[in-house]
């Protein structure tokens, strides 16, 4: 076995004239999460559907599991699990019916899928909702019966695309533990959002991509290098701010907007420098009107690692 | 990880993609029970038109029938065919739904045979069918329709009403695959299934039509199936109805399903 569960070169695909890849590469490690960041158009949701043998490829080569996806689909299909975009669960079916039938689906013996759906009701917190038809689901439920759908047989790969749009906040914290615990019991993930901080949270390797092309890879920290760290904001009356900006003014992270009356700082840990800033003013007794802390963005990688603006989403990976 | 110990089953590649279309049976059988807007229609629908059929066409129509024989003998065999050609468009709505929602991507991504898809559907489809058609039989009786059927008779009506819906729900499988929205369906199933099942031996006898159409009229599949189930219920004289009854299903059959099959797997492969 090799040290990569997924492999991915040069992998193009085109609609009609859309090129959508022009020339992919990934690799993700056994055991380990990669998340393809990227706005809507970027070529996410193609590639996943590539890897997970739903589409076929123009060029390139993939495999997954070590099997090629052109040439083995079948093997492939045995060792991953995809939870798509759109929830993907029969609406007229219960929970536990959704489960069990697709436990089967992947070969598992009756009396296995019954107990393993047992079991993911009761790690999705679904057990209440068991019997009910999927319909009656919440987004957030429906979410996870689709996430737990694709862990019936305990694949050790996993495609999870977009998981988390569309969420309310709550609903979103508790999928990211889901996908945490997932990655501890050593579940390859390969992850696609349009959140960096999603990435941030959840990923050993970021890969971003735009235009069909991966534009930069590393880890969430060497990423967040090259795009600036958090930044600390705040707002004060004008008197305030002349005697705020005289007491920062040796501070090279400081930067100052007299326009606005307000600070920003760099922050390298949030905690720890937020809290030393603001004792400085409570010494000098200086009131903050307003402050906010300014995490970096999608917006933030394109600006630094493409020094222009996201493109506007384009919808041309959705057919 | 599972906490408990997982067992996959281990047999052979052709028993499990047998195993694949029962579990896809099961699941859209349950449909029919949780649907119960379709349900209803499934129920209510063939009451209706028997009631309506024989209440407004009969005292005209009767006249024009043999000495002996009601309408609502006649009719019997024409609604219950209607009923059962009109009931398997519900497989090409289903497949067009499960089409346009992400399912199918899901089921394709697992190890699982294709074809198993449609087979849900499709038999699924009979057993609607089989539940309409007894509503009809039982509302027929109650309105007096009697019939000198044998026992045998009534299985061999059956067995041809099974071959029927089959055949027919695979022909709809393809409108279903080539649809792009259940409007879609519904018109492109109207347009194939209401001319063959009114210029047909349906509902009047076919000597006053024209005969262009009377020619048609008496030899399209439809016609053929009714005419045997008729013949059958009422102890007409059977022809060779049978015959081209049970070659036209099986023809269906035969390009039907190669094709619904091979359509299904190039549309989800793009």
């Amino acid at each position: 076995m090799t040290k990569y569960a997924i492999t991915v070169k040069k992998l193009k695909k085109a609609y009609k004239d859309n090129e959508v890849l022009k020339g992919v590469d990934l690799q993700v490690e056994h055991g380990t999460m990669l998340a393809l960041l990227g706005p809507n158009g970027a070529g996410k949701t193609t590639t996943v559907k590539i890897l997970s043998t739903l589409l076929n490829s123009d060029e390139g080569q993939v495999t997954v599991g070590g099997f090629d996806v052109k040439r083995q689909p079948d093997k492939v299909r045995g060792v991953i699990g995809l939870t798509g975009q759109s929830a993907a669960v029969d609406e007229l079916l219960t929970g536990k019916e959704n489960l069990v039938m697709m436990g089967r689906l992947y070969r598992l013996t009756k009396q296995s899928a019954l107990a393993r759906a047992d079991e993911l009701l009761q790690d999705f917190d679904l057990v209440e909702a068991a019997n009910r038809p999927a319909k009656t689901y919440s987004g957030g439920m429906r979410r996870r019966l689709d996430l737990a759908v694709s862990l019936i047989a305990t694949p050790p790969i996993i495609f999870l695309d977009e998981p988390t749009t569309g969420l309310d906040p709550r609903s979103r914290i508790a999928m990211w533990n889901i996908i945490t615990e997932l990655k501890k019991q050593g579940t390859t993930i390969l992850l696609t959002t349009q959140y960096l901080e999603e990435a941030d949270q959840l990923a050993d390797q970021i890969a971003v991509i735009d235009g069909g092309k991966v534009i930069a890879k590393g880890t969430s920290a060497e990423l967040k290098k090259a795009i600036g760290n958090d930044r600390l904001v705040l707002a004060f009356t004008q008197s305030n701010y002349v005697k705020a900006k005289k007491l920062f003014v040796s501070e090279k992270t400081m930067q100052h907007n007299d326009e606005d009356h307000a600070l920003s700082f760099a922050l390298k840990n949030t905690t720890k420098d937020t809290s030393v800033i603001l004792q400085t003013l409570q010494k000098a007794d200086i009131a903050v009107a307003a402050m906010d802390i300014h995490k970096p963005t999608l917006d933030d990688v394109f600006l630094s690692l493409t020094g222009k603006k996201q493109a506007k989403s384009t919808d041309k990976e959705q057919k | 990880m599972a906490r408990t110990q997982l067992q996959f089953e281990q047999k052979p590649a052709w028993v499990m993609s047998f195993v694949d279309s029962l579990v896809m049976i099961k699941r859209s059988s349950t449909h029919i029970v949780r649907n119960t807007d379709q349900l209803l229609g499934t129920f209510f629908q063939p009451i209706m038109f028997l009631v309506l059929f024989s209440a407004v066409f009969g005292g005209a129509i009767s006249l024009a029938l043999p000495e002996g024989v009601s309408y609502l003998s006649f009719l019997m065999a024409g609604i219950i065919v209607q009923t059962v050609a009109f009931g398997s468009t519900t497989t090409a709505v289903a497949i067009t739904n499960d089409l346009q929602k992400g399912i199918v991507d899901r089921f394709r991504s697992l190890p699982m045979a294709n074809s198993a898809v449609l087979n849900g559907h499709v038999v699924s489809d009979v057993f609607r069918n089989g539940i309409s058609t007894a509503v009809m039989l039982v509302a027929g009786l109650a309105l007096g329709f009697r019939s000198s059927a044998s026992l045998l008779d009534w299985l061999l009506i059956a067995g041809i009403l099974l071959l029927f819906t089959l055949s027919f729900s695979w022909l709809m499988a393809i409108v279903g695959v080539l649809a792009k929205s259940v409007e879609g369906v519904q018109w492109l199933s109207f347009v194939i299934i209401f001319p063959l099942t009114f210029a047909s031996s349906a509902f009047v006898p076919t000597e006053g039509m024209n005969q262009y159409l009377k020619v048609f009229a008496e030899n399209q599949p439809i016609s053929q199936v009714i005419e045997a189930v008729r013949a059958l219920m009422l102890g007409t004289p059977m022809g060779d109805h049978l015959f081209w009854a049970v070659f036209w299903c099986v023809l269906m059959l035969v390009i039907a399903v190669p094709i619904a099959i091979n359509l299904f797997k190039k549309k989800t492969n793009n």
